[in-house]
C-alpha cells in the first residue's frame, strides 16, 4: 500500500531519486510560473481585458482583502509568500482530477518543507516590522516565565502546519486507492469530489494561519499609557 | 504467545481504539463549534464572513488532532517499525535455518 507520491520512483541513479513527488512538485511550479509569465504578458487597464487577466485580478484581490481582513495593515508586502503558499497548495489538490496524479502534498517532505518556510519567514517579517530586540522582547511578553512556553508553541505550531496538510492529502489519496478496490464504479468519484473539496479548505487554512502568526509576529504593541497622575 | 504474536496484536487493536476515539472526540468538538457559530450567525447575519472564516479556521484545529490519530494509525498497519524488526528477524532466522 503506497503511503506517499515517495515511493514513485520514475528514474534512479545511485544516490539521486527522482521520485514522483518532485516531479510533480516541478511540473506544478512549471504551469504556475508559465502561466503567470502568459497572462501577464499584455497586462491592460482599459475596459477591454483578457479573461485570464481578470481571473487573476480576482484571484489576487481576493487574497489581498484577506490578509487585509486578518489584520496584516499593508498587504502588499506579504502576499508574494502568502499568495504563493496558497496558489501552490491550491493548484496540488486540484490537479487530482487528471489521471495518474498524486498531490506532491501528500509526501511529508513537501508539507515539512512549506511548514519551515513559514517557520522561517515569521521571524524574518517580525524583525522586518519590529526591530530584532522589538521581536526577541514578543516571546517575553506577557511574563517572562513564558518564554519556554512560547518558543515550544512556534514549534509545534509548525509540526502541526505540516502533519494537517499531510494528513488531509495523504486520507484523501489513500481513501480513494482502498475504495478502488472495492467498489470501483461510484463511490471513488463521490470521494475525489470530497478530496477537491479538503484539498481547497485546506489550502485556504495554511494561507489563513500563515497569515495569522506573521499578524501575531508583527503586530506594533501599544505603548503602556502613562500612569495617571493624581492630583 | 511469542513476541511476533503480541506485536501484531497490540498493533491491530491500537490501530482500531486510536482511529475510533479519534473519531469520536473531535466530532463532538466540531459539532458544539458549528452550532455556536450557527447561533452567532443567526444574531449578526452581517458579521457573516468573519464568523464563516473563522468557524474554518477553528474547525481545521480541531480536524488536525483527528489527523494525528489517523496518522498514527496508518503508522500502526503500514509502516510499524517494531512489525518490521521482528518480521526481519523472523525471516533472517528461517533463512539462516533453511539453507
Amino acid at each position: 500500500m503506497r503511503l506517499s507520491p515517495d515511493q514513485m520512483i520514475f528514474w534512479q541513479h545511485g544516490f539521486f531519486k527522482l521520485n514522483a513527488t518532485i516531479v510533480f512538485t516541478w511540473a506544478l511550479m512549471l504551469v504556475l510560473a508559465v502561466g503567470a509569465k502568459l497572462v501577464t504578458r499584455n497586462l491592460s487597464t482599459e475596459r477591454k481585458r483578457s479573461r485570464w487577466q481578470n481571473l487573476l485580478e480576482i484571484v489576487v484581490t481576493g487574497i489581498e482583502k484577506q490578509i487585509e481582513d486578518v489584520g496584516l495593515q499593508n498587504p502588499k508586502k506579504y502576499i508574494g509568500f502568502l499568495g504563493t503558499l496558497f496558489l501552490f497548495v491550491a493548484l496540488a489538490a486540484l490537479c487530482t482530477i487528471i489521471p495518474g496524479y498524486e498531490p506532491p502534498t501528500a509526501s511529508l517532505s513537501t508539507t515539512a518543507a512549506l511548514a519551515l518556510s513559514v517557520f522561517v519567514a515569521v521571524p524574518l517579517f517580525g524583525v522586518e516590522e519590529q526591530g530584532f530586540g522589538g521581536y526577541l522582547k514578543s516571546y517575553t511578553k506577557p511574563t517572562v516565565i513564558m518564554l519556554p512556553f512560547n518558543i515550544i508553541s512556534e514549534l509545534s505550531r509548525t509540526l502541526a502546519l505540516a502533519v494537517r496538510l499531510f494528513g488531509n492529502m495523504m486520507s484523501g489519496a489513500m481513501i480513494i486507492a482502498i475504495l478502488l478496490t472495492i467498489t470501483p464504479f461510484i463511490f471513488p468519484v463521490i470521494m475525489t469530489l470530497l478530496g477537491l473539496l479538503t484539498g481547497m479548505v485546506q489550502a485556504y487554512i495554511f494561507f489563513i494561519l500563515a497569515t495569522v502568526y506573521i499578524a501575531a509576529a508583527t503586530r506594533k504593541r501599544k505603548p503602556k499609557p502613562a500612569p495617571a497622575v493624581k492630583t | 504467545m511469542d513476541s511476533m504474536t503480541i506485536i501484531a496484536v497490540a498493533s491491530i487493536v491500537t490501530a482500531g481504539i486510536t482511529t475510533g476515539i479519534g473519531c469520536m472526540a473531535p466530532a463532538l468538538g466540531e459539532g458544539r463549534s458549528v452550532a455556536t457559530a450557527l447561533t452567532a450567525l443567526a444574531q449578526q447575519p452581517d458579521a457573516s464572513a468573519t464568523i464563516t472564516r473563522t468557524l474554518f479556521v477553528g474547525l481545521a484545529m480541531i480536524e488536525s488532532t483527528a489527523i494525528y490519530c489517523f496518522v498514527v494509525s496508518m503508522i500502526l498497519i503500514f509502516a510499524n517499525p517494531f512489525w518490521n524488526h521482528v518480521i526481519a528477524g523472523a525471516t533472517a532466522a528461517t533463512g539462516v535455518a533453511g539453507k
